[in-house]
């Protein structure tokens, strides 16, 4: 069948499955824009480029399916690159399409023209740049295989406007079914099962220790392994920590869980992994924010460390048994292995490794001081009335800072795929679009965006998106007129010298401007009108909602191991010193 | 090959690793490839690229100073990107290395006698000459390149070209 580029590129998008994109035209990506017209793909118009790379991110991480975002040439390109490194740290699988200036003036500075591919080349997990018509099936097959495939990640497609165009002659092509068999990847070949050896030896190291502690990362997640996680936990009866990125992976209120580690970790999860005598690392990368100074980062573990990508293996931590692997089936082959050398029968008395435990939980646990009358709200409170008055799956997304953190600490995630934040770019204003993408890829979820004031100056305007979409998304908006990460930093190690940490409580007026962009919207000053707002959030599923919770500027995330520093040396809240 | 030159050539390569990969023979393959050294600061000492005996294929061997650990990962990041079809670290025990040298050399007529007899011993070739100067060639182990361009200083360079050395496994590794 003879078609014009363009509506081969829609085409080879309904072949992959994709119901949505995120996008936004202009010059070079025009002639695709007019196909869309007549495909059932349904495209949500953004207002600002970055909010399609998030609105992606957050729609694959909810649904586990492919994001797809699509883009002008130059500046629209440039705006993606943020969320395409975010998803790159992330693991997120994205497919970005950028319009290219025609072929032949690529390289002449043309208007609007960008090194789009090389660019992005250190942010993406590939990308191409296509020449000719005929290669848009076979490319857009490659790039969602990639994307999905391995450890999962962005894959950019630029493509030059005159392949697209149908008054240009070069955008004529014959189409052919994009399948497997066409690709043409001598290159890729992602791990897949264990090696039967690795896992007995693992299995051994298992059932040879006495603190054992199952570290669970983001890789659990992109491998949807959460049931084989659990029953490896339940089988081996070994405690498990929930990364930032893994948070919701194995249930928060199970009696195994102690929650996350990490710079603001809880105490019990950090003080764990540090007394461990063997670290069982699944699809976890050890990053420096659990592992605070390295050479002081769990001394007496030894490491099992399963993870897809080999680059993984021994990247920070010299594992003991590394095994190349997808999680998934690794866990699978792992608790088979245990099954095998006897199961719970055969591991060691641990009593005295989960006494120690639960004495830690009982010592630590999470606290802060409710406000006093007439205070700024606490942040934690409002977090906990939150989530007792939202259903048990609701989906939580946030931005980066303490509001962040207060949210991973403070929710009881119990089910995966409800906590979706921006981890290893840690890239501010993520909240709000990815909140959309998981809305509408799970419209039937209730959707929070937990948010800082920073955070939502920096992407508020896709709440706009939203309003015309009709995407009703609800946004917790802690207001406390800070960069509060950056002056809690600047508090504790920069001697109370506040340097360019101070935003406002009235500048903007958050209710006006989410008024303003068609959300419905309160602001919420004292803990007693804090559960009413919330309800009436709830109600409202018309249109997106808006709290405004003014919040005390000087309050701190406790525990933190600062930079630098030993997880050891770990600072608990001042009512715990 | 003599004892000393193969004890030099091992000291040779002890700070610096031949890395040989095979990648699709794609245009922006290279700065990819490239790209992951420059990213952390590391030094490509040499480069050769050319197509493999199948065309849709080009090795690229090049040579990096790194210490052992940081180059272990960067060449599993390599390993990673989707154009590498394969990629494997020779050590210069188990390889043949070999590097092309041209170089313009002056060749004052009383002395071009000396030079000839050393373009002999090298078993270099002479490209081109012309009354005052010569142009000559050789392929060898880079040592033995470094050992005939020290001699040749003596003579006067005027110009020289090194390809990068080029690498396969030796037939007993």
């Amino acid at each position: 069948m003879d078609m014009n580029g363009g509506q081969a590129l829609v085409k080879a998008l309904e072949c992959e499955g994709v119901e949505v994109v995120f996008g936004l035209p202009g010059g070079a990506i025009l002639p695709v824009y007019d196909p869309i017209i007549e495909s059932p793909i349904r495209h949500i118009l953004v207002r600002h480029e970055q909010g399609a790379g998030h609105m992606a991110e957050g729609y694959a991480h909810a649904t586990g399916r492919p994001g797809v975002a699509m883009i002008t040439s130059g500046p629209g390109a440039t705006n993606g690159v943020t969320p395409l490194c975010d998803a790159y740290m992330d693991s997120i699988p994205l497919v970005c399409i950028t319009g290219q200036v025609p072929y032949a003036a690529i390289g002449t500075d043309a208007f609007q023209e960008c090194d789009t591919t090389g660019i992005t080349m250190a942010v993406t997990k590939h990308n191409f740049l296509v020449t000719e018509a005929q290669d848009i099936p076979r490319i857009i097959h490659e790039a969602f295989h990639i994307a999905t495939t391995g450890r999962p990640g962005p894959v950019l497609v630029d493509i030059p406007k005159d392949i697209v165009d149908p008054r240009n002659p070069r955008s004529a092509m014959t189409w052919y079914e994009p399948t497997d068999d066409i690709m043409e990847l001598p290159g890729y070949r992602p791990a897949t099962a264990g090696d039967p050896e690795l896992i007995r030896a693992a299995a051994e190291l298992i059932c040879a220790a006495e603190r054992p502690v199952l570290y669970a990362g983001g890789g659990i997640l992109k491998a949807r392994a959460a049931a084989e996680l659990l029953a490896l936990a339940e089988l081996i009866d070994v405690p498990v920590v929930t990364t930032l990125m893994a948070r919701g992976c194995f249930p928060d209120s199970h009696e195994l869980c102690l929650g996350m580690p990490g710079m603001h970790g809880n105490y019990t999860a950090v003080t764990a992994m540090q007394s461990s005598d063997l670290l069982i690392a699944l699809g976890a990368r050890f990053d420096d924010r659990v592992t605070g100074r390295l050479d002081g980062f769990a001394p007496g573990a030894k490491v099992i460390h399963v993870d897809i990508d080999a680059a993984e293996l021994g990247k920070v931590r010299a594992p003991d048994v590394a095994v190349r692997g997808d999680c998934k089936l690794v866990i699978a082959e792992l608790v088979e292995a245990l099954k095998a050398c006897g199961g719970l029968e055969a591991q060691p008395d641990r009593r005295a490794w989960r006494s120690q435990i639960s004495g830690w939980q009982e010592r630590h646990p999470l606290v802060y001081e409710q406000s006093e009358p007439g205070e700024l709200l606490k942040p934690q409170y409002v977090l906990e009335v939150l989530r007792d008055s939202t259903p048990d799956d609701t989906i939580v997304t946030s931005g980066v800072g303490q509001h962040q953190m207060w949210a991973s600490q403070y929710w009881r995630f119990d089910h995966p795929y409800t906590w979706i934040n921006s981890g290893g770019l840690g890239t501010m204003g993520f909240s709000v679009p990815a909140a959309i993408g998981a809305k509408v890829g799970m419209p039937d979820r209730m959707v929070w965006a937990v948010d800082g004031d920073g955070c939502f100056q920096m992407t508020a305007q896709e709440l706009v998106t939203a309003s015309m979409e009709r995407i009703p998304i609800k946004v917790a908006l802690f207001n406390n007129a800070y960069l509060g990460m950056v002056r809690q930093w600047q508090e504790m190690f920069y001697e109370e010298r506040y340097s360019e940490v101070y935003l406002s409580y009235e500048i903007p007026d958050y209710v006006k401007w989410a008024e303003a962009m068609g959300c419905v919207a309160l602001r919420v000053e004292s803990p007693e009108e804090v559960a009413p707002a919330i309800n009436k959030a709830n109600e409202i599923d018309d249109r997106p909602v808006v709290l405004e919770f003014r919040s005390a500027a000087e309050e701190n995330v406790y525990p933190m191991v600062p930079a630098g520093q030993s997880n050891s040396d770990i600072v608990v809240d001042p009512s715990q010193r | 090959m003599t004892a000393t030159g193969e004890a030099a050539a091992t000291d040779h390569s002890h700070r610096f690793h031949t890395i040989v990969t095979t990648v699709e023979n794609k245009p922006g393959v290279l700065a990819r490839v490239a790209g992951l050294f420059a990213r952390r600061g590391f030094n490509i000492e040499s480069l050769a690229v050319a197509p493999t005996a199948d065309e849709r294929f080009s090795r690229i061997t090049f040579t990096v100073d790194v210490a052992s650990s940081p180059l272990e990962q960067v060449v599993k990041q390599l390993d990673k990107l989707i154009n590498v079809v394969e990629i494997s670290e020779l050590s210069p025990t188990e390889s043949v290395e070999r590097e092309l040298m041209l170089v313009t050399v002056d060749a004052a007529a009383g002395r071009r006698h000396e030079l000839l007899e050393l373009v002999d011993d090298f078993r270099a070739y002479v490209l081109d000459a012309d009354r005052s100067q010569m142009m000559l060639s050789l392929a060898a182990r880079p040592a033995r390149l470094d050992e005939f361009e020290e001699r040749l200083r003596a003579f006067g360079i005027v110009q020289l070209q090194r390809t990068g050395r080029v690498a396969l496994p030796s037939l007993d590794s």
